[in-house]
């Protein structure tokens, strides 16, 4: 159940007490508690990963092709033993998720996070700039958005080429759209309330006003898309790497992997496909349960 | 004569369950309703007046639901028969009035539609008879040119014209009792005149009852016979409209009395009542009235019963009488 | 109306126009086409020949306007791979994308739609709220994956499925379809319900608030009032208005399961657009990658004026204002 929001009327600070009752309030949800503890486990994991992976998936040498293929719980002839088995090259697929937590994480926040700073100075821009600017940029966002994020990448990923760094190039193209046309929604809300009419009036510069003033009070929206936006970059990037678009073989992410068991899955080789997948949607859920909660909590108005 | 609708002891609660009690919004409420009278029901907002007149239909939105009573319609208890008995009666023998004309009508269904759907839903005739039938009730409540007029959509009618076209559809059946839930407040002052008058020229006609729910004790003394004071879910006051009107004997009913302006004389300040209704979870202990009121005592710590008098009834210990006041 | 429909139009043209000069951005000035068209070990001459058969030296608005001369007749120009024209290729594997899609789309509504409306008219009920995690869960599973699990599953350990292809199939206007034999109709069913998997969670979750939103209001509960059968309020009343927003996003969301098609038809090896267009990305094949963007971006234009066009049939508020 959501608990009822104080809705504020648009006090413009947000306080240390507020930030205390919105904490306890999100963690008043047990799903989004456990989203959260999750998410952190996950976060460790993939932070931690050269320590604490059996091996290092990435270097050829530790990699033993005798070792291929191994059902999970299997022992290499170094006693190494494979918990969730290994990939056709001998790859310990435990390790290879670690690894993989680490790509899919930086691709999912780098490429939220910097959709989040371009959209959100388009949206801000857009609502304070006047008109000419902003149907310059609004048309923009509403031809992108008219298309769906995959084929944006896609068309991206055509022109640019391939590559991990491309992907959270197509990702960024392909998703800032969505923050400026929130941001903006937000924004020209504000924009009409007392707090800027009297920075106004004290003519502080422009640059002031949107980004100490007015930038404070749009926020709420674009944490939450950000944080919904890192779960789908994640899997887009999976999607793109499965579709051989993304990461390299030799530096397999989850998506990676799961399309390297795919050829192997028709013979019964369930493993090097199932355990990264299980992996990319334990993430990807507990990314959603926190998302999901922080809407709830932090209440903004005006989301779509 | 016996009555037509008799509440007995009525509660409607909600949430809450049989074991535990929710929030009550009708507390033992009874009053009685006879063949071609008009009852005012009147009260403030959240007093309980609306969800009163939809208990009595039986369409409480959950968790809304009636905890204790009885709605005796026409001698059989309405408040405990089945799903679809029910609905045969709605609509059939009682109707309902909605206050606000502009949601009554479904936005996106021609008014025919939503008239021959109501005469088919309790009468086995054909589609063209039902669009003869809806026509000629346009026409009664005086909408011009009714047969070009089925064919529209709600928003092409003013609001005075919606409520015609919902108060048509529940004379459709020339129902014994309608209950109008505030079917004017919307309405601009001189609609609200003509469709009072019409109200009351139709009921007449076909002897129908009505349950007239408003705060507006003006539309009482014009158009009722009896008057039903409620306050926090509870009647305070009951009795025929001339008597309760000249002569109030609980003393919210007499404050709501003076604070209509016309009481007032010019230059004098309006008078009110002071305080605000109290929620209803958080009433005070006794009397509900008790924290707003002038003549409160020790006494009025314990919930007064309702006392009678002819052929009216009060819920004060310290009535205003027309001597002493 | 028909100032609002040639108003539409002029819009939905500047969406193409202004689609044509990403794609020739894109692929002419970010791109090299130097380096894509030519082989590498092409020789100074052939070089040359190529670089003046695409108009390669002329200025850019020169081969804007030659790309845009191309694109009205249809010539994209020849694959670099098949060697045949790059929109015939695209023209022949339309017919097995869109049966999937709309095969998709239809298990999608005939799930989505009556879950939803339940879960949205009993909240309170168990099955309810295991509809509404479910629902959840359909939202965080990659696609790519469950169309693993469900080969693994039905194909491979219950052997009930074809894994991939289309299977046989047969001729209905000029096209070859699956669904029109047997064993075409089982090769479609897990590609299509891998497909559908997102946008059923999607379609429920709208209807159920939709429902929500629908059901205090007024006019419902008049209609109550009025001694209709529950039956009737349900289909008439309530499902009426929740089509509005539920057919402009059905209709939104066709558009979207065409372009994910990519992803099942590359799991399900479904010879259709998308699978065509992973290859050519992988293989540098331009004119077929272009030919395919431009072809999305007409269906997507398409489809919205057609969404356009069924929400002011759905409306009345919105038609009637249209027509004075």
């Amino acid at each position: 159940m959501a608990e009822p929001n104080a809705q504020d009327g648009g006090v413009p600070d947000a306080g240390p007490g507020r930030l205390a009752k919105g904490i306890s309030d999100f963690f008043r949800s047990p799903a989004a508690a456990i989203g959260f503890v999750t998410l952190i486990v996950i976060c460790c994991l993939a932070l931690f990963a050269p320590w604490i992976s059996p091996q290092n998936p990435y270097d050829l040498m530790q990699l033993d092709i005798m070792d291929g293929r191994l059902p999970p719980g299997s022992e290499s002839m170094t006693g190494l033993v494979y918990h969730l088995g290994t990939d056709s090259q001998g790859r310990d697929i435990l390790s290879g998720i670690l690894y993989g937590l680490r790509t899919s994480l930086i691709v999912g926040v780098l490429s939220a996070f910097a959709a989040a700073i371009i959209g959100t100075t388009a949206g801000l821009f857009a609502a304070y700039m006047g008109k000419r600017t902003e149907t310059v940029i609004m048309r923009l966002v509403d031809l992108q958005l008219s298309f769906p994020t995959i084929l944006m990448a896609l068309m991206m990923l055509a022109i640019l080429g391939k590559g991990v760094t491309n992907v959270v190039i197509a990702l960024i193209i392909a998703e800032w759209a969505t923050y400026a046309r929130t941001v903006r929604g937000t924004a020209l809300v504000e924009r009409e309330k007392e707090y800027i009419e009297a920075a106004r009036m004290l003519r502080l510069p422009g640059w002031r006003i949107l980004f100490k003033h007015l930038l404070p009070n749009c926020l709420a929206p674009v944490i939450v898309i950000a944080t919904m936006q890192v779960a789908r970059a994640i899997g887009l990037e999976a999607t793109l790497s499965f579709l051989g678009l993304g990461a390299s073989v030799t530096e397999p992410s989850l998506g990676m992997l799961i399309s390297t068991g795919y050829q192997y899955l028709l013979t019964g080789l369930y493993w090097i496909s199932f355990f990264p997948g299980i992996a990319l949607l334990v993430t990807i859920v507990a990314i959603n349960l926190v998302g999901d909660r922080l809407r709830d909590v932090l209440n903004p108005r005006n989301m779509s | 004569m016996t009555a037509l609708l008799k509440v007995e002891n009525l509660v409607t609660e909600f949430g809450g369950s049989s074991a535990k009690p929710g929030l009550r919004a009708v507390n033992d409420v009874s009053f009685s309703v006879e063949r071609g009278k008009v009852l005012g029901l009147v009260g403030e907002s959240g007093s309980g007046k609306s969800v009163t007149g939809f208990s009595i239909m039986r369409l409480l939105e959950k968790p809304g639901r009636i905890a204790g009573g009885r709605v005796i319609f026409d001698g059989a208890d309405i408040a405990n028969c089945s799903e679809e008995e029910m609905r045969r009666l709605r609509g059939k023998r009682i109707a309902m009035v909605f206050q606000d004309p502009t949601m009554t009508l479904n936005p996106v269904l021609t008014i025919g539609t939503q008239m021959v759907e109501a005469v088919r839903a309790h009468e086995n005739v054909t589609k063209d008879v039902a669009r003869q039938r809806s026509r000629d009730a346009l026409a009664r409540v005086g909408i011009p040119s009714p047969e070009e007029r089925l064919s529209a959509y709600p928003h092409q009618f003013s609001g005075g014209m919606r409520q015609r076209v919902a108060i048509a559809i529940a004379l459709l059946h020339k129902p014994d009792l309608i209950i109008a839930d505030e079917p004017t407040t919307a309405l601009d002052v001189t609609i609200q005149s003509q469709i009072i008058s019409e109200f009351q020229k139709l009921t007449e006609e076909s002897n129908t009852a009505v349950i007239w729910i408003t705060h507006d004790l003006a539309i009482v003394s014009r158009l009722a016979d009896d008057i039903a004071v409620m306050y926090a879910g509870r009647l305070v006051e009951t009795g025929p409209v001339t008597k309760v009107l000249t002569d109030p004997h609980h003393p919210y009913t007499a404050g709501l009395i003076a604070s209509v302006p016309s009481q007032n004389r010019r230059g004098e300040p309006l008078r009110q009542i002071r305080g605000m209704t109290p929620a209803i979870n958080r009433l005070p202990q006794g009397c509900s009235f008790r924290t707003r009121c002038d003549r409160v005592t020790d006494g009025c710590l314990v919930m007064p019963p309702l006392l009678l008098e002819e052929d009216r009834s009060f819920r004060c210990i310290h009535p205003v009488l027309k001597e002493t006041a | 109306m028909v100032t609002s429909i040639i108003r539409r139009l002029i819009q939905a043209l500047f969406v193409i126009v202004a689609m044509t000069i990403i794609v020739f951005i894109g692929v002419s000035v970010i791109g090299n086409p130097v380096d894509i068209l030519i082989n590498p070990d092409a020789n100074q001459a052939e070089r040359a020949r190529v670089i003046a058969h695409y108009g390669l030296d002329q200025p850019l608005w020169k081969q804007y306007l030659l790309f845009l001369q191309g694109l009205l007749q249809g010539d994209f120009g020849n694959s670099f791979v098949y060697g045949r024209p790059a929109l015939g290729l695209i023209m022949e594997r339309l017919p097995a994308t869109l049966e999937l899609a709309i095969t998709a789309l239809g298990i999608a509504i005939v799930f989505g739609l009556p879950l939803g409306l339940y879960a949205g008219l009993y909240p309170n009920r168990v099955s309810s709220k295991l509809i509404m995690s479910g629902s959840i869960l359909g939202f965080s599973l990659p696609t790519f994956w469950v169309g693993l699990m469900l080969i693994m599953v039905f194909s491979v350990e219950l052997g009930w499925l074809p894994t991939n292809g289309r299977g046989p199939t047969a001729e209905l206007l000029g096209a070859q379809w699956s669904f029109l034999t047997g064993e075409g109709l089982r090769h479609l069913l897990l590609p299509a319900f891998n497909l559908a998997l997102f946008k059923t969670s999607l379609i429920m979750r709208l209807t159920r608030a939709g429902v929500q939103e629908v059901l205090p209001q007024d006019y419902v509960k008049f209609a109550r009032a009025k001694g209709l059968r529950e039956r009737r309020v349900i289909a008439v009343h309530v499902l009426k208005n929740l089509m509005i927003p539920v057919v402009t996003i059905i209709g939104l969301e066709f558009g979207s399961l065409i372009a994910f098609s990519v992803v099942t038809e590359s799991i399900f090896a479904w010879p259709g657009m998308g699978k065509l267009i992973i290859d050519s990305i992988n293989l540098l094949d331009r004119p077929v990658i272009v030919a395919y963007l431009m072809m999305m971006v007409l269906l997507f234009v398409v489809l919205n004026f057609i969404i356009d066009i069924c929400y002011t049939i759905l409306d009345p508020r919105i038609r009637l204002d249209a027509k004075a």
